[in-house]
């Protein structure tokens, strides 16, 4: 199946909830609201012509830029993206879905923003979410074990923020 | 066996306790099973029949740390594994020694700006007696260390009353000996004949004109 049929299908399927489609990328995505992602990917996950029954990963992505003179040319807002890269093993094919998020819910930094998580419907996210939320700093509701997984359960911030401090110091041993 | 070599007469032999103490220590360097990262595997490697570091002694690598005397910490050590590395340190018995080994564990190597979770150099956590650099250092270096370590336990006093630690007289070397066809006592005709050497190699080494 080609990606542009995949979008059909789920635009036949979940139309209302697809908030943007792009089949030309290398990678076809389409871009859904946090509040329609467990819906959108039952979808995927169970349509018998799509069955998308393998997450291969999910990324955090931040878009930020902190040069004040590439902040005109860098093309977007300030944002955060989770991707989920889908494959189905039986019908050979893959696809991309997109969650934009901002960077601080409600605009206050401190306060994570919050997906969904999709662990019920693809176990293998259970980890795939705990490293995006242990390194990007994105809260998953409805996770079984949201832990921080690579990173000491006690360390402060969320280092692949691109605006991240480094510690200069952790339990007695200097950072720098 | 340097230091004792031809110094014994037929059946019996004569040495102080502490040369003894410090021959038997020396010789029977435990080192604790302790790879962090890529630089275990060329601890390994010195470990293994080519290296053999149980030549010195140092071979019976001991899996927990109340047998060991030796830390060889190998590779990068990370802010979660601080911890555990000083709480390892704290369970092994005195006299005990740590080798960092390798460019992460000497300042935090290729780390030491943009690694956010590396810490800068594993003698931040446990004191450290020997640093080997590299990324990751040849098996030749990392015996080296040992040797340095050798020396070190060798001129330790345990019994004498009010008497300094020796500083630390290399005894051994990890230097790999030269075929003698490249080597000479004479450093600078051996170099002579190092390059003679490689420029033949080179001269065979080029293609031929058609």
């Amino acid at each position: 199946m080609t990606s542009t049929e995949i979008i059909t299908t789920l635009e036949t399927e979940c139309g209302s909830r697809i908030k943007s489609k792009n089949a030309d990328a290398i990678d076809p995505f389409v871009v859904v609201e946090p509040g329609d992602l467990l819906a959108v990917c039952q979808t995927l996950r169970d349509h018998p012509r799509l069955k998308l029954d393998s997450l291969n990963c999910i990324s955090g992505v931040d878009y930020l830029e902190l040069d004040p003179k590439k902040i005109a040319k860098a093309g977007f807002e300030p944002h955060l993206e989770v991707v989920y890269h889908l494959c189905s093993i039986s019908l050979k094919h893959r696809f991309v879905v997109k969650v934009m998020l901002p960077r601080w819910k409600g605009d206050k930094p401190g306060e994570l923003p919050e997906v969904p998580s999709v662990a019920g419907i693809w176990p293998a996210a259970d980890w795939h979410e705990r490293e995006v939320f242990d390194l990007s700093g994105v809260m998953f509701t409805g996770h079984p074990d949201l832990r921080r997984i690579l990173l000491a359960d006690d360390w402060v911030g969320h280092p692949l923020r691109k605006d991240y401090e480094f510690p200069l110091e952790y339990h007695g041993i200097r950072g720098r | 066996m340097g230091w004792v070599e031809g110094r014994f007469e037929e059946n019996f032999f004569v040495t102080t306790i502490e040369q003894g103490i410090a021959w038997a220590r020396e010789s029977s360097m435990w080192p604790m099973t302790f790879g962090l990262a890529c630089c275990a595997i060329e601890m390994m490697a010195v470990g293994g029949p080519r290296y053999d570091m149980d030549r010195f002694g140092a071979g019976a690598f001991r899996a927990t740390p109340r047998q060991a005397d030796l830390m060889v910490v190998a590779g990068t050590v990370n802010m979660k594994m601080a911890s555990r590395v000083r709480r390892l340190y704290n369970q092994m018995p005195d006299p005990k020694f740590v080798i960092a080994m390798g460019a992460c564990t000497c300042g935090g190597g290729p780390y030491y700006k943009y690694g956010y979770n590396v810490v800068k150099g594993v003698d931040l956590v446990v004191p450290v007696d020997v640093y080997i650099p590299g990324c990751p250092p040849r098996p030749e270096a990392l015996l080296e260390g040992l040797f340095r370590i050798q020396d070190k336990v060798r001129g330790m006093r345990y019994l004498t009353k009010g008497q300094a630690t020796d500083l630390p007289i290399p005894a051994r070397t990890g230097y790999v000996l030269l075929p003698p066809e490249l080597d000479d006592p004479d450093p600078v005709k051996a170099l002579e004949k190092q390059i003679a050497w490689a420029k033949m190699n080179k001269e065979k080494a080029a293609p031929t004109k058609a």
